[in-house]
């Protein structure tokens, strides 16, 4: 499962195996298409489904039923005869749909007829004091380590921010018999407001029940603050104490692990890199990509399914998978579409799925302050730039994300802006009293993870390469 | 900061950190392994020499860089340990060669 793919050409590539990566691969194989389906992580599932073949948490109600539903589709990929590499990290994609793979430090090209970018979501920035600090990481980090190796927090603990996952994990850690101390709810009253005229979609969804159930368990065992509007984390070399604003009272609480979350928005490096167009989303606040019904993008023969194509969660990713696959075996093996679930199913199955999810987008809004910092709060953690620095370059004429890094490196480092780009936009467009879509992104290029000289230098190459660059 | 789950049957894998043998499981990353283990795994960073440990624990962040086997700049959240494993903390820039 770890070793190159074995072929330099597919009918379909897909990228990342989560719901949605799972589910195209699945369906395109399942049509005949030859698909070579590229993972990074060691297993199938991507965030949700995370260690689902081998978690030690066997216990069947501690990750829950949406946990376990990953199975089927794990077994129908597994089955579908595609050609499944784990432990790949794709660095490379362009509008000849090629593609630059990375497996056990040996790289390599593939081509692809056609390409369905599944590479999901990744936590949104939480830029607050001390959020560098060693002992500060998200809950998504907490949960991957709960799902893959059954860890939970042992020492005290605190869960900050907001959102439905938020309240999975706590639930989770709770189950497994880990630790936590306190919960900040940073979510802004007003958004309880300005999320009721969605209400009705939201009640009338599976997420209502599971969440207020999920609220309740939580909040039966662990202290819950509302209404938190300031948060900074404090240590010396590591963390040490988590400070709150809340209700006009500030208080300190000891900590030497702090949680946080505030929803999860699109990874984009790849489908930037591959030219694709996208689109400042004002609901989600991030970058989304523009797509039509099927998922197809502005680069032809490339799809984007799942929550890189806007945040929807498992189950829509699930869907839009499926539609990416079905237009994919419709442009490449026509014949095949008759054995295929009928399109007006899959499209009734993606408006469902997607039912609440305008409430949850408003009700979590994350408030201004916890993703435009000020001040010495570091905003590009790989280069350890603060939101000053930055500020003081727009003062002396830095116009965009662009311009910002000659002036400062920001998403220059390894992590190439993914948890500094978003927060750069925002602060920048409002230093300038612009529009985050004014303002614009990253222009990412390849390789969109780092991989070595020696790495690039060592991949095969054709007679024509050599003669492009080497003289006489 | 975390411990093991009772229900945690897999097989126990030695890896070495800084030369220093720990217990890890099979199918824990170099990173969950350093974060179960009671050693001290703050990396520097290569800017300020700030101590850092994982953020993400999924690939994006790059707080957990870590040489492992000799090769510098790994991301240890998606290396699997493997018995025997060499890990070093690594403290601030990678070195030519490694």
């Amino acid at each position: 499962m770890n070793t190159t793919p074995a072929r330099d050409s597919y009918d379909v590539v897909v990228i990342g195996a989560g719901p949605a990566g799972l589910a195209a691969a699945a369906s395109t194989a399942g049509a005949g298409l030859s698909t070579l389906l590229l993972d990074e992580n060691p297993g199938p599932g991507g965030q949700v489904w995370r260690a689902i073949a081998s978690t030690p948490v066997t216990a069947p109600d501690q990750l829950g039923a949406d946990y376990w539903a990953g199975a089927d589709l794990v077994s129908e990929a597994r089955s579908s005869g595609a050609e499944i590499v784990h432990r790949a990290t794709v660095w490379s994609l362009d509008r000849f749909l090629e593609i630059g793979v990375s497996v056990g430090g040996t790289s390599s090209f593939v081509k692809a007829r056609r390409v369905i970018l599944a590479t999901g979501a990744l936590e949104r920035p939480f830029p607050i004091p001390g959020w560098t600090l060693p002992g500060v990481m998200t809950a998504g980090a907490a949960q991957t380590m709960l799902k893959s190796s059954g860890l939970v927090p042992d020492g005290r603990t605190v869960v900050a921010g907001q959102g439905p996952l938020l309240w999975l994990l706590a639930a989770q850690i709770l189950r497994l018999g880990g630790r936590i101390d306190c919960i900040l709810d940073t979510t802004e009253r007003r958004n309880y407001f300005a999320a009721l005229p969605h209400a009705f979609g939201f009640v009338t969804s599976p997420y209502f029940a599971k969440g207020l159930a999920m609220m309740r368990e939580v909040k039966a065992k662990v202290p819950v603050v509302s209404g938190v509007s300031e948060l900074t984390a404090s240590g010396d070399g590591r963390l040490a104490s988590v400070s709150y604003l809340a209700g006009g009272r500030r208080e300190t609480i000891p900590a030497e692990l702090l949680l946080l979350h505030q929803g999860v928005v699109p990874n984009v490096n790849l489908a930037m890199s591959a030219g694709i167009e996208h689109r400042w989303d004002d609901r989600q606040l991030c970058w989304s990509p523009v797509l039509d019904a099927d998922g197809n993008t502005s680069v032809p023969g490339i799809a984007i399914a799942g929550d890189g194509a806007g945040i929807g969660g498992a189950n829509v990713a699930l869907a839009r998978g499926r539609i990416a696959a079905r237009a994919a075996i419709e442009a490449l093996a026509p014949a095949a579409v008759a054995k295929l679930t009928a399109e007006n199913v899959l499209r009734t199955a993606l408006a469902q799925a997607e039912r609440g999810r305008t409430f949850l987008d408003v009700l979590f809004r994350p408030a201004p302050r916890f993703r435009i910092p000020s001040g010495d709060t570091i905003v590009c953690r790989c280069e350890e730039v603060t939101a000053k620095e930055i500020l003081d370059a727009v003062a002396i004429g830095a116009t965009g994300p662009n311009q910002l890094k000659a002036y400062r490196r920001t998403g220059m480092g390894p992590c190439q802006g993914r948890l500094c780009g978003l927060t750069v936009t925002e602060l920048m467009a409002q230093a300038r009293g612009k529009t985050p879509q004014q303002i614009g992104y990253y222009r990412l290029r390849a390789p969109v993870k780092p991989i070595t000289l020696a790495e690039l230098a060592s991949m095969p190459r054709t007679e024509a390469d050599v003669g492009a660059v080497v003289r006489g | 900061m975390f411990k093991r789950s009772d229900q945690d049957k897999r097989p126990s894998v030695s890896v070495f950190v800084d030369g220093t043998a720990i217990a890890a499981r099979q199918g824990d990353t170099v990173s969950a392994a350093l974060l179960a283990s009671s050693c001290d795994a703050r990396r520097a960073t290569a800017v300020s020499g700030a101590p850092r440990l994982p953020y993400c624990m999924m690939g994006v962040c790059f707080d957990c860089l870590v040489t492992i086997d000799g090769v510098g700049n790994r991301q240890g959240c998606l290396v699997p340990v493997a018995e025997g494993m060499q890990i070093e903390i690594q403290k601030g820039k990678r070195e030519i060669g490694r």
